[in-house]
């Protein structure tokens, strides 16, 4: 049993720092967050040059070779500055589902790694809930190839990317896990419409209309009708790194409020002198070493490949939606009236862990999967 | 980071699985569990684990510990607590044990140690008073130097197994400094010693566990002085800390939490088993998930203290979370037990007095060991800085 970091990690975990320290004073994310593309290329091409986006790639394929404790570190550090480019989307999510494909690892994960391409994942639709296998897209056969027809909602980075990963059904009924095919598109593709949409945390999405959409079959990441595996792995890993950002999320709101009624003056004595504040603040803090040690556990647990990942995982989402929602709240409400402004940090980074919980299925979805796994 | 078992500690586990399955038997713990017998039980099973040579796994090997590594303490903890065998009463291994081991001179060494290890000697407590509570540095009983002894008068209270004890390790006032917890000084008190009474309490639960204790001119032996005369508390505080990692009791809660299960398998509502109730099945996912998080978070707590660091601040954050969450255990299965969970005696229901109990005894755990609401109070001060 070791709970202590390596060299290699402490390494990468303090070149993020020193990243988002100099990228990401407050006031510079705001002006990246209502600027038009919504996060810097800039940035981007630097990540690339860092070598940030071949983190979790094999060795092999020209990543780094990191698993999950790596991306866990790098998540975690982005969250701390609220970063905006779309690192989950097109690493975790494009990335994560190319590296998985035989087929079409050898020509995108490249472009991944040198920051060339943005990707996304399609995979929500309007009456899905968060069931990765409830894909009323279709994917039918026709001629020599297949055409791709349907809805996606809410896809994370789907303005920006250039190359988006579609679920959709090529066999089976509305819920079957078989069935489910993945095919890889050019966004700018004939019949596919995107509505660029943004989300109150900064970030940007689309809703996907796909009509009629013709694929080849070597658009096609998987056997027909066997998406749903590598899909379901990959959303575990990306769910696995976004709870890992809402942590480093939760730090520096804890941080800040911490600060805060440190130096706030009213009744000629610090706010922190108040014994009400400082139990709320001890519950604070409870909230963020129960979300590190779920953390800590799920990350073990994903990169051994324990048979309890999955159940970790589950738990580590219900903690992370509701200490997020505890967190937010209490640092919104001890910044007094300027939690409530706009110019502070703290509104931004409480919205940004309500996206978070909303992503993937909130606690109260986690709560029941985990609740249904067999004991 | 890495959370899987060494071969050796698979092989540690096998041989405490093993040890287990021989030392803790039925009849053993019904002779543990029913209070009439809990003496005699609790000593059997502390020589089973003498001959063993697991009573005292973190002494110091040359007073008869072990060599275990955090993985193997944290093993033997898990499956303990997963067969129900208790933890040795712990005033003296754990406790008083390890104040004499870091402050006692080798006289003290030598008379008290080899007897605690052997269950020869049973301890109780002396912090608490009347009007010391939570404020423990205000404690009054006083002891007066008198050549070579002290003369001690005052008293104690909340004083677990006062009854059973042979010693008592107690704080007593030897001086009227400005800074309270400077005149304080900690004595091992023979309980046979002239001028001691002690008056049962009997708690929430019906049991008789608690007790007060009256000191009249008691004469204790300047020798009975661990360390130095009003140097106490500097001693008595590190105890603190290892008591609170202790009442986390993370392994027992687990194994509550798996009766909890086998119960609600058994238990019906509306025909169907309790544990297919989504409600029910929503609270036990609750419990299970931040006990998840306290196993990791204690896992963490134990990794830093073997490097040396001792349990620190977090501890306060273990023994808050651990207590709230036995007493979550113990709503659940009052709960679960309706009516019966109210019934005094044997009203022909399985566990509702096992319910009943747990919960009423439960209540106590937020307040020992300092109050839930003290540890917040320590945390703001030593880990936010407030």
């Amino acid at each position: 049993m070791n709970f202590d970091l390596s060299e290699d990690d402490t390494a990468l975990q303090d070149s993020v720092a020193r990243w988002v320290q100099q990228r990401y004073p407050f006031d510079a994310r705001r002006k990246l967050a209502a600027s038009a593309l919504g996060f810097s290329g800039a940035h981007w091409r630097e990540m690339a040059q860092l070598g940030w986006l071949s983190l979790p790639f094999d060795e092999q394929h020209g990543g780094l070779g990191g698993g999950p404790l790596a991306t866990m570190l790098m998540m975690e550090e982005l969250g701390k500055g609220l970063v905006l480019e779309p690192y989950l989307p097109t690493v975790l999510l494009f990335g994560g589902l190319m590296r998985r494909s035989a087929a079409l690892r050898d020509e995108w994960v490249p472009r991944v790694i040198d920051g060339g391409t943005l990707g996304a994942l399609a995979w929500q639709e309007r009456h899905g809930h968060h069931e990765l296998a409830d894909v009323q897209t279709t994917l039918r056969s026709a001629g020599d190839g297949f055409v791709l027809d349907g809805d996606k909602v809410l896809v994370f980075n789907g303005g920006a990317a250039e190359q988006l990963i579609v679920s959709a059904r090529s066999a089976g009924s509305r819920f079957d896990e078989a069935g489910i095919s993945l095919v890889r598109i050019d966004a700018a593709a004939a019949g596919v419409e995107r509505a660029a949409l943004q989300v109150m945390d900064g970030q940007r999405v689309a809703h996907v209309r796909l009509r009629n959409v013709q694929v080849h079959a070597t658009q096609l990441l998987f056997a027909p009708g066997e998406g749903h595996g590598p899909l379901r792995d990959t959303v575990h890993e990306a769910t696995l790194a976004l709870c890992a950002e809402a942590f480093g999320v939760m730090q520096l709101l804890q941080a800040a409020t911490l600060d805060y009624v440190k130096t706030r003056k009213q009744f000629g004595v610090t706010i922190g002198s108040f014994q009400v504040l400082q139990h709320r603040l001890v519950d604070m803090l409870m909230a963020l070493e129960q979300t590190r040690s779920l953390l800590i556990r799920a990350v073990c647990s994903a990169g051994e490949g324990s048979t309890e990942a999955e159940r970790d995982l589950l738990a580590l989402k219900v903690m992370v939606g509701r200490c997020g929602r505890r967190i937010g709240g209490e640092a919104v409400q001890m910044h007094g009236g300027m939690g409530i402004t706009d110019e502070l940090m703290v509104g931004h980074a409480m919205k940004r862990l309500m996206v978070i919980d909303a992503s993937f299925g909130n606690a109260d979805v986690q709560r029941a999967r985990f609740a249904a796994l067999a004991t | 980071m890495d959370t899987r078992l060494s071969a050796e500690d698979l092989a540690f586990q096998a041989e405490v699985r093993q040890f287990l399955h021989q030392a803790w038997d039925r009849e053993l713990a019904a002779k543990c569990n029913n209070r009439a017998t809990m003496k005699e039980g609790m000593e059997e099973w502390q020589r089973r684990l003498y001959h063993k040579g697991w009573m005292a796994p973190h002494w110091p090997v040359e007073y008869g510990g072990t060599h275990w590594s955090v993985t193997q303490s944290f093993i033997y903890n898990s499956e303990r607590a997963a067969v129900g065998a208790p933890e040795a009463v712990a005033f003296g291994v754990t406790m008083v044990a390890s104040v004499i081991i870091a402050y006692g001179n080798d006289e003290q060494k030598a008379k008290f140690l080899p007897r605690i290890l052997k269950s020869e000697d049973w301890w109780c407590q002396g912090y608490s008073e009347p009007g010391a509570g939570s404020d423990l540095a205000a404690l009054k009983t006083r002891a007066e130097p008198a050549g070579d002894h002290y003369v001690v008068n005052g008293s104690k209270i909340w004083t677990t197994y006062a009854q059973h004890a042979d010693w008592m390790f107690c704080l007593v006032r030897t001086e009227a400094s400005a800074r309270r917890q400077d005149g304080i000084s900690f004595l091992l008190i023979d309980m046979k010693s002239p001028g001691i009474t002690v008056r049962p309490i009997v708690s929430i639960d019906g049991v008789h566990s608690l007790n007060e204790v009256f000191f009249e001119d008691v004469r204790v032996p300047m020798a009975h002085r661990i360390g130095e005369q009003d140097k106490g508390w500097t001693y008595a505080k590190s105890l603190l800390a290892h008591e609170r990692t202790a009442i986390a009791g993370v392994g027992d809660s687990k194994r509550r939490v798996r009766q909890l299960r086998e119960l609600a398998r058994r238990e019906t509502r509306g025909g169907a088993p309790l544990l297919d109730d989504a409600l029910f099945r929503s609270r036990l996912a609750d419990i299970e998930i931040e006990l998840m998080s306290l196993e990791t978070m204690e896992l963490r707590a134990l990794f830093e203290a073997s490097k040396g660091k001792g349990p620190g601040a977090e501890s306060s954050l273990l023994k808050i979370k651990g207590t709230e969450l036995q007493q979550a255990i113990q709503q659940l299965m009052i709960d679960m037990a309706g009516l019966y969970g109210a019934v005094l005696g044997d009203s022909g229901h399985d566990f509702g007095n096992e319910a009943r109990r747990s919960f009423m005894y439960g209540r106590a755990a937020t307040i020992y060991g300092g109050s839930n609401e003290i540890q917040k109070n320590i945390t703001a001060k030593a880990v936010l800085g407030l």
